[in-house]
């Protein structure tokens, strides 16, 4: 059953890239079906931004479902909820009126929640994702429900057109309340608790594209507001998210850093990402009201090429974690190692995968990366000092994460695949079957083809970016293999630096093999005069994240706790030691603990009205409708 | 097309070839300071000669990772080579990147060494890994700032064109900003290429070790690979220091006689940067590890403080 499932999720996304890849070439349309939904009927258009977004869906989708095949033959994911979480995602970005983006977008939230709760011991994590999900919708729909009552439409066609006439006020409302619900989605911290619950809760293949494509539909939503349906705002929109953006980036990469677990440590990497993205997004904002409109364009194409290149290097990643899950029947990178001999395929494509989240050339991340590196970096075209101030703290912010995040994956792929296998399960490691290769492999090449194919994707991400922002031009322009930004400001070309590489890396390879050298002799490890190696002996994750947990302790506030078991008669005989250490989790701790102890005080002190007697709800009755005749 | 090539080939040799005197050199002025006499300045050439001929010792633990990295790792230093104006203000792949492609090739080589440190599964391999993994990252934030400063006073940021703006307009360069900005890269120097205070390049002193731990499996033509790529690593980094912070002598054509000149600018400029790291090298002593942290936090500083003096003097 559940192959037809996912042949058929196969085809759809087929289907959905033409058409996305059709809007993202200029193709627009409108559809209405008034009789289908109340309140303005299902509405869907088309233009650059939708389709890029829909053609993103699609395509991660395509090689996601191929891996399913495997990943998941027993149709435990639960087929018709994916089906309708991948068709919900696509109907997102192509909603035209507020109902139709509503519907869509809880249609989204329900099926991935349910696609979590089917999973056994996702209970509290699937409650956590419910909870936090909601409180976005509810955001959501009192900003639409507010910009709707102020415009007196609920179809964002003509939001774009009154927007601009609304109180400043309203406008600030409304962006703050559609921000909170869009960045829930997107995984911003301080709202990024759920993430790293779901998506580890999830099976691998849904933790894919929750992390890939999901939370970038948050993102979607920060770019319309920001840009699209409320007019260009003030520039302290731009600040916030260019704040929260870099937040996020160091934060979540900090928490990567430290996570043995390696779906977590994925999921945190998403919120790194995510700030990334937004860190470029937030540029966007600032540049654009304060008339450096040709440097908004340049950051939002940085922002939304990170968003392509997150999708497909995530994406491959999770799978990959996946196929060691599937393998080996745990995630816990301590009980991991010496994969790479095990499952040589599936070690190669979480390689790439590492390279590339890593923003190392010329893989994509790194182009990515380098080109929010050239927005930020002329920030200096903008003559005030303190958005300079902000904009050099974001340089930093970023340079940081993006340091730490080659940290985070070297941890990731060198603990996991490296070395010594540390328990039964990862030595008795089968490479993954046939489908669940064939989907990371392409994954693998998408990530390698947004980096070398950088002159080619740069174009059409213009076009978005125009369609956005009319009238700037997009200060990117392709010169032969090189991307030059800003006329003389800054050129960069991963073709040529991956040709030369090659070149060099074989005139190096036969050049020494010419010269004689060749051959080695295999020895143990050199160990310092102990007889055998054992996994007992090598670095684990958590003694690898040591530097980071001492120099950033005020982030994790590391707990340490030794009990010593000593023989009753003395001291002196040790029977055994426990030793426990752990890193804190920030906001958990000190914004939504003291929420909830706030949230159960108030609850448990509301059970007072509730007495149980029907004498008494009839009073509150009464005394509500009193009350009401008397204000209303 | 050919003019890039040769340019290319020139660069790539200078750096290949002028990287290990370096290390030799500086080798010799240290020894000579604490009045030993040393080896002299070509017994890197030696070492290097001897490694490539002796038989490599591979762990049976180690995985593909091991024996691609020193390869990958050369390679890279080549490649930023060809990125860096070492001889010419415009090198043949100055178009492909700036100064942040720079740092990722950096970085792309510390991923896989890190890598391979960690692939012999024992534990120096691995905490030398984490060290130096974590010492890299701390330099980031500065390293981005540093690079800001510079490109607020040449407004651009492609190497080349700072290279050419500061030396068509000396009085750039001449401002206390620029000076701090150089501080700090040259504290960043210290730490990436793994000099004092932040990791002894002599030492073999077990819980000290940062990058010689990680490279400790490392042996015959594997272990020349990597020091050579070492040695490369820092004349890159020094050659920054003196074509962005001290631009004069960097031939803007590729004309052969002002190659030579070039050439010999920077031969020049690398003894004084070299002596400047042999004194510095003798007069401290190596810092904990995590005193380290502290040590790139002022040199964070610094780099804010050269932008902020940018904002004070224009």
């Amino acid at each position: 059953m559940a192959p037809a499932v996912y042949g058929l999720a196969v085809a759809m996304s087929l289907a959905g890239a033409a058409l996305g890849l059709y809007g993202l070439v200029g193709g627009a349309f409108t559809v209405t079906v008034p009789w289908l939904l109340p309140l303005g009927g299902v509405a869907l258009e088309m233009d650059r931004l939708a389709g890029l977004f829909v053609a993103l869906v699609a395509l991660t989708a395509v090689p996601v479902s191929i891996y399913a095949v495997a990943y998941d033959r027993d149709g435990r994911g639960g087929g018709g909820a994916y089906l309708a979480f991948l068709a919900a995602m696509a109907v997102v970005p192509l909603a035209g009126n507020v109902i139709t983006f509503l519907v869509a977008w809880e249609l989204m939230s329900l099926a991935s929640w349910l696609l979590i709760a089917r999973e056994p011991r996702a209970g509290g994590p699937a409650w956590v994702y419910a909870v936090m999900t909601h409180a976005g919708f509810a955001c959501l729909l009192v900003g639409m429900l507010l910009v709707g009552a102020h415009t007196g439409s609920l179809s964002f066609a003509e939001w774009r057109a009154a927007a601009p006439a609304l109180a400043p006020a309203t406008r600030d409302i409304a962006f703050v309340l559609l921000g909170l619900g869009f960045a829930g989605k997107a995984g911003v911290i301080p709202l990024h608790v759920w993430l790293p619950l779901a998506h580890p809760a999830a099976p691998s293949h849904v933790s894919a594209l929750m992390s890939g494509v999901m939370v970038k539909l948050g993102v979607y939503g920060l770019i319309r507001i920001g840009l699209d349906w409320l007019g260009a705002g003030p520039p302290w929109w731009g600040v916030v998210i260019l704040v929260a953006g870099t937040m996020s980036a160091v934060i979540g990469v900090l928490y990567a850093l430290v996570e043995p677990d390696l779906k977590r440590l994925l999921a945190f990497s998403t919120i790194e990402n995510v700030g990334i993205i937004l860190v470029g997004l937030g540029a966007a904002l600032v540049f654009a009201p304060v008339g450096a409109g040709p440097l908004a364009a340049l950051a939002l194409v940085a922002a939304l090429y990170h968003t392509v290149n997150h999708a497909a290097f995530k994406a491959l990643l999770f799978l990959g974690a996946g196929s060691v899950q599937h393998a080996t029947s745990t995630r816990n990178m301590e009980d991991l190692g010496g994969l790479v001999k095990r499952m040589p395929w599936t070690a190669a494509c979480f390689l790439v995968g590492a390279v590339a989240i890593a923003g190392l050339p010329p893989l994509n991340g790194f182009v990515s990366e380098w080109l929010t590196f050239q927005a930020l970096l002329q920030n200096l075209d903008v003559a005030r000092p303190e958005l300079n101030l902000v904009f050099a703290l974001a340089l930093a912010g970023l340079a940081l994460s993006a340091g730490l995040a080659v940290a985070c994956f070297v941890k990731a792929f060198g603990i996991t695949f490296l070395a010594l296998p540390r328990r039964a399960e990862a030595a008795s490691a089968h490479e993954a079957p046939a489908a669940m290769r064939v989907a990371m492999t392409a994954l693998a090449a998408a990530c390698v083809g947004l980096g070398i194919g950088a002159t080619l994707i740069v174009p059409a991400l213009a076009g978005v970016a125009t369609d956005l922002s009319p009238g700037a031009a997009v200060p990117i322009t392709v010169s032969g293999v090189a991307v030059r930004v800003s006329g003389d400001f800054a050129s960069v070309s991963t073709l040529a630096v991956a040709g030369a590489f090659a070149g060099i890396l074989l005139l190096l390879v036969v050049g020494l093999r010419r010269a004689g050298a060749a051959g080695a002799r295999i020895a143990p490890t050199w160990g310092c005069g102990r007889i055998v190696q054992t996994a007992r002996m090598e670095y684990t994750a958590t003694a690898f994240a040591n530097p980071f947990t001492r120099v950033f302790d005020f982030v994790y506030r590391p707990r340490k706790q030794r009990v010593v078991d000593t023989h009753p008669e003395s001291r002196l005989f040790v029977r055994g030691i426990a030793y426990e250490s752990s890193t804190r989790l920030l906001f958990e701790d000190w914004l939504y603990a003291p929420l909830m102890t706030a949230l159960r005080r108030t609850t448990t002190a509301a059970r007072a009205i509730q007495s149980g007697h029907a004498n008494h709800y009839l009073a509150y009755i009464l005394a509500a409708l009193v009350v009401m005749l008397v204000f209303g | 097309m050919s003019g890039a090539v040769i340019d290319g080939a020139l660069q790539v040799l200078v750096v290949g070839a002028g990287a290990p005197l370096l290390v030799g050199f500086t080798r010799t002025l240290k020894a000579r300071l604490v009045g030993r006499p040393g080896p002299g300045p070509v017994q890197p050439y030696r070492d290097l000669r001897k490694l490539l001929g002796k038989e490599p010792v591979v762990s049976d633990t180690t995985s593909w990772i091991f024996r691609v990295t020193p390869y990958l790792l050369a390679a890279t230093m080549l490649v930023a080579a060809l990125v860096v104006p070492v001889v010419t203000s415009r090198p043949a792949l100055g178009f492909a990147g700036n100064a942040i492609l720079l740092m990722a090739l950096f970085l792309f080589g510390t991923f896989f060494l890190a890598l391979a440190g960690l692939d012999a599964g024992s534990a120096f391999g691995g905490m030398g890994a984490s060290r130096e993994v974590a010492v890299a990252a701390l330099a980031e934030p500065t390293v981005i700032v540093a690079i800001f400063a510079l490109a607020m006073r040449a407004g651009t940021i492609d190497l080349g064109g700072v290279v050419e703006r500061l030396g068509r307009q000396p009085w750039l360069a001449i401002n206390p900003g620029h000076l701090l900005a150089f501080a700090a890269f040259f504290i960043v120097m210290l730490a990436e290429t793994g000099r004092l205070p932040v990791d002894n390049p002599a030492t073999h002193l077990e819980l000290t070790m940062i990058h010689e731990a990680m490279v400790l499996e490392y042996s015959g033509r594997y272990l020349a690979l990597v020091e050579w790529a070492s040695a490369m690593k820092l004349f890159l980094f020094m050659t920054l220091l003196a074509n962005l912070f001290v631009p004069w002598g960097v031939p803007t054509a590729a004309t052969p006689t002002a190659v030579a000149l070039g050439v010999m600018a920077l031969a020049g400029k690398l003894v004084v940067l070299s002596a400047a790291l042999a004194v510095t090298e003798t007069l401290v002593a190596k810092l904990r590890l995590f005193r380290v942290p502290e040590l790139l936090a002022g040199s964070f500083a610094l780099a804010v403080l050269s932008v902020m003096a940018v904002f004070l003097l224009r």
